[in-house]
């Protein structure tokens, strides 16, 4: 091997060292940044995105960070996340029981987007679902005393669809209404407006972002009730009489009459009715 | 070795202070200028440009957009609107024009930090720096689009990236943020000379790819007159890319500094006594290459 052939194998060694060093270092840099990543893009349950906002995931790959919305939004409510934050660095988000979405018609914050994180197919403030409203509380919320309240009810800007007022028995004054306010997942954009105006301490009534507010039931999941309404019959077969192996001129009834011999008086000695039985002393003189 | 202490002592001599200073002085009043504009908003009320440099809207009309950032949100399966493609085509048709790395001179907020350290390395004399290959930089690049397409949570380099994070934080709020503003300070001033800018910055890679047939450069015209005291390679955050131009008399090479590593920060120009660089066209050798063999000619016949 000639003395420049040896310096070229050299040098190839060298480069292919000094590459392979510096791939491994960005890889594990790489490695750091995704787990950190991972770790980042989970939110705090009280961190609510702007209305439109894509679903979470796909609105960390589409939000660029540039602050357009923050600065478009006429009530100022919305933030960056700052580094050491819950939010992932630079994202946008409001915090309802501060500083709710005023659910501007023209929506600005949607207009400014560059990058469609904040989806312009959204037209309509309503048809946003920014998060769900939820009672959380219901040991504190004051309807649930019977106490008059509606709060959450009258300042939502859907009022009497996102959320309704239940009415129901107080059984503790035992004349008296609930009023329970349920919330309608449907119609509720989760701008947080409840959240802010509810009278406690503590808010009983909390926007949190629907995957955390929201259950779902079985896929498989079918309400009998509902089914049978839509089809306009039963779906199922109706059940087989039932028949028992009694003896002749015997029967027996499933619901509350219990075995029932024919030819026998169905008359019993006492009345299902109690009062029957104490006011036939002064109805009946005794002979 | 020069005497870093020293540096410069000619070029204000001969120069005055402030021609010594022309470039540098210019590219913080450019740096903090934009910073003004951005701030003037959210402090004064006196709306100019809403945003930051990820995506801005100047007076209401006009769009700006980093093109590394939407090209990472792209990969992540983003259809950017009209007005971010805009933005991104007026950026890079200005820094396909200037010089890609005019950014990180002209623009960046790091680059003030990182200059500070890097003055700070020659006033304290601090010579040991660790061996990091300037090639870094690009697999950093390709980390930052591998990323959105395999990890989960997006554009994954946002979250660190201390360019946006410290514009943007400045703008809109920084929180622990000066922490990262100070490791990559305390990194260039203790780990590696230039480390996050000339080495690691997948921001300043992005454009210096972008750059590579920049129209303007830095020429070293009056290469003759070279003195070869050294202190435009010590200045240099690129040193590297002078050699070629300036020394490139014999070969008949041109004295364009044609390397788009060059960030066009015109420090060289200030430092230089004898007046060899200055800023020109990437075509002006066709015409500086006669005049310098005019003058060889000259010099042979006399």
């Amino acid at each position: 091997m000639s003395n420049t052939e040896r310096k070229n194998e050299l040098n190839r060694r060298q480069f292919l060292g000094n590459m392979l060093r510096t791939a491994c270092g960005v890889g594990l840099v790489g490695l750091g940044l995704g787990l950190y990543a991972q770790r980042a893009s989970s939110l705090p349950a009280q961190v609510i995105r702007p209305p439109g906002a894509l679903p979470e995931d796909d609105f960390l790959g589409a939000c660029i960070r540039c602050g357009l919305c923050v600065r478009d939004c006429p009530y100022d409510i919305l933030f960056l996340g700052e580094v050491g934050e819950e939010v992932p660095t630079g994202t946008p988000y409001f915090i309802a029981r501060t500083g709710p979405c005023e659910m501007c018609e023209d929506i600005p914050c949607v207009k400014a987007c560059p990058t469609n994180a904040l989806d312009h197919s959204l037209s309509e403030i309503e048809d946003s679902h920014m998060g769900l409203a939820v009672v959380v509380d219901q040991e504190s919320c004051i309807a649930f005393h019977g106490l008059r309240c509606e709060v959450c009810f009258n300042i939502c800007p859907i009022r009497g669809r996102a959320i309704t007022l239940d009415m129901q028995h107080n059984t503790r004054s035992g004349k008296h209404a609930l009023f329970i306010p349920v919330v309608h997942s449907a119609a509720c954009t989760g701008c947080g407006l409840c959240e802010r105006a509810c009278i406690l301490e503590q808010a009983a009534i909390k926007v949190f972002p629907t995957h955390l507010a929201k259950g779902e039931l079985g896929r498989h999941y079918r309400l009998g009730w509902k089914e049978k309404a839509e089809a306009g019959k039963s779906l199922v077969t109706p059940d087989a009489e039932h028949h028992y192996n009694l003896p002749q001129g015997v029967h027996y009834d499933l619901q509350g009459e219990g075995l029932i011999i024919d030819g026998e008086s169905s008359e019993t000695p006492f009345s299902g009715n109690p009062l029957d039985t104490l006011n036939s002393g002064f109805m009946e003189k005794p002979q | 070795m020069i005497d870093t202490t020293r540096l410069g002592r000619d070029a204000i001599e001969t120069k005055g202070w402030l021609m010594a200073h022309r470039f540098l002085i210019l590219r913080r009043l450019s740096q903090f200028g934009i910073l003004a504009l951005f701030l003037s908003g959210p402090l004064l009320g006196i709306w100019i440009v809403k945003g930051n440099l990820a995506s801005s809207l100047t007076l209401e009309i006009l769009p700006l957009t980093d093109p590394h950032v939407l090209l990472q949100a792209m990969l992540s399966g983003v259809v950017p609107e009209t007005t971010a493609l805009i933005g991104v085509a007026i950026v890079l048709l200005f820094y396909f024009l200037v010089g890609g790395r005019v950014f990180c001179s002209w623009v960046c907020p790091v680059n003030i930090i990182t200059d500070l350290a890097s003055w700070l390395r020659r006033k304290l004399g601090l010579r040991a720096s660790s061996q990091l290959s300037r090639d870094t930089r690009y697999w950093m690049l390709g980390l930052t689009l591998l990323l959105p397409l395999v990890a989960a949570g997006g554009i994954v380099w946002e979250l660190v990236n201390p360019v946006s994070m410290m514009f943007r934080g400045i703008v809109f709020g920084i929180g622990a943020g000066w922490l990262v503003i100070a490791g990559v300070f305390l990194f260039d001033l203790l780990v590696a000379k230039d480390g996050w800018c000339g080495h690691l910055c997948p921001v300043g890679a992005f454009y210096n790819l972008l750059g590579r047939k920049s129209l303007v450069r830095v020429n070293a015209v009056n290469r003759n007159a070279c003195n070869d005291c050294m202190e435009c390679y010590v200045v240099c955050p690129e040193p590297q890319v002078i050699k070629p131009a300036l020394k490139g008399n014999k070969e008949h090479k041109s004295p364009v500094i044609l390397s788009s590593d060059c960030t066009n920060c015109g420090r060289c120009i200030d430092i230089c006594a004898k007046h060899v660089f200055s800023y020109g066209g990437r075509h002006a050798f066709e015409a500086t290459a006669s005049t310098t063999e005019d003058e060889f000619h000259r010099g042979a016949r006399t």
